[in-house]
């Protein structure tokens, strides 16, 4: 049956909402109707897209004014008379149609401080306890879609606020490394709160709301963050402390440093940013080489994920399923 | 990885032109009406009976509201359990000792901030809505920077939580009535809340980096961040709690009705 659909068509310089009827299937999303418009009626309408699994985080879109991955919104959660309005990401400048420039989140991710390895602890010797990597395991698994930056209040309603403010995908990077048991940096508070703008947040959690991988991003990163820093900022009793005992001397000043870094389109593009560890050579013993391990295991090349002890083809008798017929729909 | 961006042609930097302030189709305006409708009623409740200056006490079974503890002007009486050092004038609560921090403790609270700054500052209504604001600097500055001492109101809470406990404990000593059940109700609830507050899982075990080398502190915290799942819900639960054993007293003691009495 056919829907009602009104998407956004333009470009930098202006456009406006445009009216379609789509045919919609049963089981279908969103995106499917994007792209049905673009083989039936626009061939024209751009629109970013990858794995239509929720898990690549480019078909972000504006969907009834909620921010939406175009790929994970059933059209089934839509009443069967109701205009389904899609507009892009409001944020960020647009290129064209649904396409926008998030180069914003791209800067604020190179200022943001790489994971520092610790001193006297070679590559490949990383130990890490489960229960002290977990809490920053939730916030691997962002897919980068940018829904909570477009959501923010921060930057979304004040356009002078984006120099500023890093915006919630940024938090949870700080507070993942700020967490990590083994980077090194002990400056990533101060960083979070002086040159992130972690106090712009007032904690509304709409980028909670609309992350499509549940991350619990308000509860478990900004506010942890916003704790830590009070810890270092603001607790009146740390800060006595510190000064009584002269701790903050003791710190060098050069971690402190703001970032220097104008992002990926400005001078600085391309260059490694100041924190990383430079460039090593292979770790290898007194004897010149490195170390044996692969070569010693009883098995050359990886294992295989279905046990060593399966040789393939698996015999016929053994399959527990039917093999797919031509003849199967007719 | 990249080290280009892509410039869109023309040089434009612009958002795209969308007129409408915002295209959302639900009742976005719904959940700040009712935060909104539900804390002024009780502001205006709590401030009422805070300023009434009487029905804060049943002597006959030893309940104190927990808007009058601790007692501490001459008004107070039989309910003063640790003296009267206040003066008996109008605009002084007789727990004039204990609201500001309560107050502080839920004005700071992170669930709250949430619900004023949508309902009553429109900072932003609700989600993809705009902001009634032209300008916005967040937490950044005087007075929001303040929000940033809530561990320590969370602190002062914990001892009036211990206060309340003890009211509780006292009451108990009478015998057993619906009273003493309400009583103990609102104080269970009341440590609920305050244990599942952000600082309090930040400070039982939430600063540390390494949960394996404080066993002790990571089970804490795991308890703490099982209760701070529920804090919205345990901050509206409280409120409720905390104006019926209000309303429950003052009904006693106004001689409305009479205890329902178990045992005594």
């Amino acid at each position: 049956m056919k829907r009602h659909f009104r998407v956004w068509r333009g470009d930098a310089t202006g456009g406006d909402l445009r009216d379609f009827e789509v045919e919609v299937n049963e089981g279908e999303v969103v995106l499917d109707i994007i792209h049905r418009l673009q083989a039936t009626q626009t061939p024209d309408l751009a629109c970013r897209w990858n794995c239509k699994a929720g898990k690549c985080g480019s078909c972000s879109m504006e969907i009834n004014g909620k921010p939406r991955l175009g790929c994970m919104t059933r059209m089934s959660t839509f009443t069967e008379n109701e205009t389904i309005t899609i507009t892009p990401l409001r944020t960020f400048p647009v290129i064209r149609d649904l396409v926008t420039d998030v180069s914003f989140n791209y800067e604020k991710a190179r200022e943001t401080p790489a994971f520092a390895p610790p001193a006297g602890v070679a590559p490949g010797d990383y130990r890490m306890q489960q229960i002290d990597v977990e809490r920053s395991q939730e916030f691997r698994k962002c897919i980068e879609c940018f829904l909570c930056q477009n959501t923010c209040h921060v930057v979304r309603d004040h356009e002078d606020n984006k120099e500023a403010f890093a915006g919630p995908r940024y938090f949870i990077r700080a507070a993942e490394l700020d967490m990590h048991p083994l980077d090194a940096r002990g400056d990533r508070k101060e960083h979070a709160q002086a040159h992130q703008g972690l106090g712009y947040c007032n904690i509304t959690k709409c980028c909670t709301e609309v992350c499509p991988e549940h991350i619990k991003i308000t509860d478990n990163a900004i506010i942890p963050m916003k704790e830590r820093v009070v810890d270092r900022r603001y607790d009146p009793l740390t800060w006595l402390g510190r000064k009584i005992f002269r701790r903050d001397q003791l710190e060098s000043s050069e971690s402190m440093a703001p970032t220097s870094s104008v992002g990926v389109t400005g001078v600085a593009a391309g260059t490694p940013f100041s924190s990383a560890r430079l460039p090593e050579n292979a770790p290898v013993g007194p004897d010149g080489h490195m170390d044996v391990a692969e070569l010693s295991a009883p098995i050359q090349g990886g294992p295989s994920p279905f046990g060593e002890d399966i040789t393939f083809p698996l015999p016929p008798e053994e399959i527990v399923y039917n093999h797919p017929s031509p003849e199967k729909d007719r | 990885m990249t080290t280009t961006a892509t410039q869109p042609g023309g040089g434009g930097r612009a958002r795209a032109a969308i007129t409408a302030r915002t295209l959302r189709t639900d009742r976005w305006w719904l959940a700040p009406l009712i935060t909104f409708v539900g804390l002024s009623a009780w502001v205006t409740y709590a401030t009422v009976r805070v300023f009434m200056h009487k029905w804060f006490f049943v002597e006959e079974f030893h309940y104190l509201t927990p808007f009058y503890s601790p007692c501490l002007t001459d008004r107070c009486g039989p309910a003063a359990e640790f003296g009267t050092p206040l003066p008996d004038f109008w605009l002084v609560p007789e727990a004039a000792l204990s609201l500001p921090f309560l107050l502080l403790f839920r004005l700071t609270c992170y669930y709250y901030r949430k619900a004023y700054y949508r309902s009553f500052w429109l900072s932003p209504p609700a989600c993809a809505v705009p902001d009634g604001h032209k300008n916005y600097s967040g937490e950044t500055r005087f007075p929001l920077i303040f929000q940033n001492a809530h561990r320590y109101a969370f602190y002062a809470a914990v001892l009036i939580s211990l206060l309340n406990t003890w009211d509780a404990v006292v009451a108990q000593t009478t015998g057993l009535g619906l009273g003493n059940v309400i009583l103990w109700v609102n104080v269970i609830m009341l440590w609920a809340y305050t244990l599942s507050c952000h600082s309090c899982r930040h400070i039982a075990g939430g600063r540390l980096k390494h949960f394996s080398k404080h066993p002790v502190r990571y089970q804490v915290w795991t308890f703490v961040s099982k209760l701070n799942t529920r804090h919205m819900q345990l901050a509206w639960i409280t409120l409720a709690t905390l104006a019926l054993t209000d309303f429950y007293i003052m009904g006693l003691a106004a001689g409305w009705y009479s205890d329902l009495r178990i045992i005594n």
